[in-house]
C-alpha cells in the first residue's frame, strides 16, 4: 500500500506544470484511509442498535450477517480504529520526541493545538459569511481542522473507551463498579451519533461537498495540495513558507494517477455511504 | 316440439323410478327395519327433490350405520309430526327435537354460547346438527364421527374458521379456526401426541361453552389458569405463586393470566424466536417504563432487531413465577441477581451484577450519575450541531454567492476569492 502511495506520477508537461506540495505523510494517509473505512464499518453495523425499532435497521441488520454478523464486522473495525489510534499517537510522540521538535508539535502553524490566531480565524470566517469583511487566508491547518481532529481524537478516548467496556464487561467489572456500564453504554451510543452525525454532514461539508471543493477534496489521499489551491486558501502558509525558505524542500511531484483514483473510488463510496446513513438518521428523527 | 320434450320428460322419470327401485330391496336388506322402507321409498332416492327443488335424500346405508340407525330408530321417532298412516307429509315439517331423548345435553345447551345466541336470534349459531350431523351421527369415540377429537378442529372450523360465517354471525374472536391451525396445540393435533394435545373443546367445553364474559365459562378471565392448568400442571402452580397469580387471587383481574402472554388460539412455542420476541411488548402493556428503559439497553435493542439471543423480561424475572425484587425468591431479589446475571454471563462479578439493566437518563434520583451524563451529552450534541449547523449554512451561503453570484469581475478564478 505504501509503495503504491510512494509511486510518483511522471509530472506532466515540464516546467508549465502545476506544482504540488506535500500535505500528508504516506502514513498519514493510509492512516486515514483506515480511520475512513474502519469509522464507516462501526456506523452502519452501530445504527440499527441505536435506531433499532425502525423497519430500516433490522433490514440493515440483516444485511449485515444479523446481530452476530454485524456484531463482528463492528469489532473488526473498532480493532482497526484502535490501532490507527494508536500508530497516530506513536508517530506524535515520536516527531515530538526523537526530533527534538516537542515546540512545533504543542505550539505554531505545524501544531493541532488551538491557539489565538484560531479564535481570530472563527472571527473573521464569520465576518466573511455576513458579508462585512474578505474572505480570510489560512496557515497549515484551520480552526475547522483542528475540530475535525480533536472531535476524533476525543471521540476515539470516549467511544473506543467505552466501547472496550461494553466488549468485555466481566473482565471490566472485576475492578469497576456496574454503574460506569450503564454510562459507557450510552456514552457509546450519543457520542457516536454525534460522530456519525458530525463526520457525515460537517466533515463532508467542509472538505468536499462545499462549492469551492464539490465533489470531493482528493488531498488526504494524494498527500498533495496545489499551488494554485494553497495560494487560494492558505496564503498565510504559503507565504510562511516562502519567507522560511521552505516552500523547495516541501515540493513534490504530482499526484499519482493510483492515489486519485483510491480517493475518488474508495472516498466516493465513503461520502455515499455516509450521506445514506445521515438521511437514515434524519428520517428517524421525525 | 313440445311433445317431443314431453315425451323425454316422461321417459326420464320412468327411468329415474327404475333405477330407484333397484336398490331398493339392498338398502331394505342391511339394517333391515321395516317402518323406513315406507319413508325410503321415496326418500332413499338419491336424487329426490323438494318442492323448492332441494334435495330431501336419505343415504340408507349411512343412516344404518350411525349410532341412531344401530340402536334401530325409526324416523318417526325423530321426525315425530310425520305419521305412515299420513302420507304424503307436509312439505314443511317441524325441527327435530332431540331433546325427546337427550333432555339433559339439551338443556345445557340452552345455556351455551350457542344457544342463547339462536335463542336471541342468531340463525347463524350451531345446534345440535351443525356439529353432530343429522342422520349420520357417530358416537364421539367412532374415528369418523364429527365430534370424535380428532375431528373437533374441523367441525368448529366450519363456522369459526371461515371469514364468510364469522362475519355473517359475528362471531367473536373472529376467524379463529386458522389462527389455531397454526398454534402449538393445533399442529400437536396432527402430530404424534394428537390424542393427548387439547382441541376447541377441551379449553371450551362442548355443552357447556360460554361467552368467555360468563363467570361460569371456562375461559372466563378469572377461570383460564386453571383451565390451562388442567394439562399445564406445574406452571399454574408456579403462576399462582407468582406477583401476577397473587394479584388475581387477591381479585385483581386486570393482572395477566396465561393468555395475555401467550395469547388464545394462536399459541406458539415457549422457546421460539417469535415468541420469546413478540412476549416482551406484552409486559409492556403494564410495564412502560420498564420496558421503554430496557429498550435503551443492549438487551433490549439486539431483542427490538428481532435476534432472540439477548435477555429477555423473562431471562431475568423468570416467567410464570415473576416476583418483585423485594421478595427474596425471586430471580432479581439482592440474593440472586448475580445467579441470574451469570446464567448467561458466566463469571460475572458483584460488580457486574450492580449494573441496572433498567437505567432511566430522566431519573435523577434513581441514576444521578447516569442522569448527568446524558444531560451533559445532550448539551454537547446540542452545541456542536448548533454551532457548525450555523457555521456551515452562513459558509455555504457566501460560497454559493460567491461561485455563482452576480458581478463577479473578469479574470475571477471563481473559486470563491473575494476582490476587496
Amino acid at each position: 500500500m505504501a509503495i503504491a502511495l510512494n509511486q510518483e506520477a511522471p509530472a506532466a508537461g515540464g516546467g508549465a506544470a502545476q506544482r504540488y506540495y506535500r500535505r500528508f505523510t504516506p502514513i498519514e494517509r493510509v492512516l486515514h484511509a483506515l480511520l475512513m473505512l474502519s469509522f464507516v464499518g462501526c456506523a452502519l453495523s452501530g445504527l440499527p442498535l441505536i435506531f433499532a425499532d425502525k423497519p430500516w435497521a433490522a433490514t440493515l441488520a440483516r444485511i449485515l450477517g444479523g446481530f452476530e454478523g454485524a456484531g463482528l464486522i463492528h469489532r473488526i473495525c473498532a480493532f482497526v480504529m484502535i490501532v490507527v489510534f494508536a500508530t497516530h499517537v506513536a508517530l506524535v510522540f515520536g516527531r515530538a520526541l526523537s526530533r527534538g521538535r516537542i515546540m512545533a508539535v504543542l505550539w505554531g502553524p505545524d501544531s493541532m493545538v488551538p491557539q489565538p490566531q484560531d479564535v481570530i480565524d472563527v472571527y473573521r470566517n464569520f465576518k466573511w459569511f455576513v458579508g462585512v469583511g474578505p474572505r480570510p487566508q489560512f496557515d497549515r491547518w484551520t480552526y475547522w481542522e483542528k475540530f475535525d481532529y480533536w472531535a476524533v481524537f476525543w471521540g476515539m478516548l470516549i467511544i473506543g473507551g467505552s466501547g472496550l467496556l461494553l466488549w468485555f464487561p466481566v473482565f471490566f467489572a472485576k475492578f469497576l463498579p456496574g454503574w460506569i456500564f450503564n454510562i459507557a453504554a450510552l456514552v457509546h451510543g450519543e457520542e457516536a451519533l454525534l460522530a456519525v452525525g458530525f463526520i457525515f454532514t460537517f466533515h463532508f461539508f467542509n472538505g468536499h461537498l462545499r462549492p469551492a471543493k464539490f465533489p470531493m477534496d482528493t488531498v488526504v489521499f494524494t498527500g498533495r495540495i496545489s499551488e494554485h489551491e494553497m495560494k487560494d486558501e492558505r496564503r498565510v502558509q504559503f507565504d510562511r513558507l516562502t519567507r522560511e525558505g521552505r516552500l523547495a524542500t516541501d515540493e513534490t511531484t504530482a499526484p499519482s494517477e493510483e492515489s486519485k483514483w483510491f480517493g475518488w473510488v474508495v472516498g466516493g463510496v465513503a461520502l455515499a455511504l455516509g450521506i445514506v446513513a445521515i438521511v437514515l438518521i434524519v428520517s428517524s428523527l421525525f | 316440439m313440445i311433445l317431443a320434450r314431453s315425451l323425454a320428460a316422461i321417459c326420464a322419470l320412468l327411468a329415474s323410478v327404475l333405477v330407484a327401485a333397484q336398490p331398493a330391496p339392498m338398502a331394505a336388506a342391511a339394517p333391515a327395519s321395516g317402518p323406513n322402507d315406507t319413508c325410503l321409498m321415496c326418500h332413499g332416492d338419491k336424487d329426490a327433490k323438494g318442492a323448492a327443488g332441494q334435495s330431501i335424500a336419505v343415504d340408507a346405508a349411512q343412516f344404518g350405520s350411525s349410532v341412531h340407525g344401530g340402536l334401530a330408530l325409526k324416523c318417526t321417532d325423530c321426525h315425530s309430526d310425520v305419521s305412515a298412516q299420513k302420507l304424503p307429509h307436509a312439505e314443511k315439517l317441524k325441527p327435530v327435537n332431540c331433546g325427546t331423548c337427550h333432555a339433559k345435553a339439551v338443556a345445557e345447551y340452552a345455556g351455551t354460547v350457542h344457544g342463547l345466541a339462536r335463542k336471541g336470534g342468531n340463525t347463524v349459531a350451531a345446534s345440535c346438527t351443525d356439529c353432530h350431523g343429522k342422520h349420520d351421527i357417530k358416537r364421539s369415540k367412532d374415528a369418523d364421527s364429527r365430534t370424535n377429537h380428532a375431528n373437533i378442529e374441523a367441525t368448529c372450523s366450519t363456522c369459526h374458521g371461515s371469514d364468510k360465517v364469522v362475519a355473517q354471525g359475528k362471531l367473536p374472536g373472529g376467524n379463529v379456526g386458522s389462527t389455531f391451525h397454526d398454534s402449538i396445540h393445533g399442529k400437536a393435533l396432527k402430530g404424534a401426541a394428537q390424542g393427548s394435545a387439547p382441541t376447541c373443546t377441551n379449553c371450551h367445553g362442548a355443552h357447556s361453552i360460554r361467552a368467555k364474559g360468563e363467570a361460569a365459562s371456562r375461559t372466563s378471565r378469572a377461570n383460564i389458569p386453571e383451565t390451562c392448568g388442567s394439562c399445564h400442571k406445574p406452571e399454574s402452580v408456579a403462576f399462582l405463586k407468582g406477583s401476577h397469580g397473587k394479584l388475581r387471587q387477591d381479585g385483581n383481574m386486570a393482572a395477566p393470566g396465561c393468555t395475555d402472554c401467550h395469547s388464545a388460539h394462536g399459541i406458539q412455542q415457549h422457546d421460539s424466536d417469535k415468541f420469546q420476541i413478540a412476549v416482551i411488548k406484552e409486559c409492556g402493556t403494564c410495564h412502560q417504563d420498564y420496558l421503554s428503559t430496557y429498550r435503551d439497553t443492549f438487551h433490549g435493542q439486539v431483542t427490538a432487531l428481532g435476534y432472540a439471543r439477548m435477555a429477555t423480561c423473562a431471562s431475568c424475572h423468570g416467567a410464570h413465577d415473576v416476583l418483585p425484587a423485594s421478595n427474596p425468591l425471586s430471580k432479581v431479589s439482592a440474593q440472586n441477581r448475580l445467579k441470574t446475571c451469570q446464567a448467561c454471563h458466566a463469571g460475572a462479578s458483584e460488580n457486574f451484577a450492580s449494573f441496572d439493566p433498567h437505567a432511566n437518563r430522566h431519573d435523577k434520583a434513581r441514576n444521578p450519575l447516569y442522569y448527568y451524563a446524558a444531560l451533559f451529552m445532550e448539551l454537547l450534541l446540542f452545541g456542536v450541531f448548533a454551532f457548525f449547523g450555523i457555521h456551515t449554512l452562513f459558509w455555504f451561503y457566501r460560497e454559493v454567492r460567491e461561485k455563482f453570484g452576480r458581478g463577479r469581475g473578469p479574470g475571477d478564478t471563481g473559486n470563491g476569492r473575494e476582490k476587496h
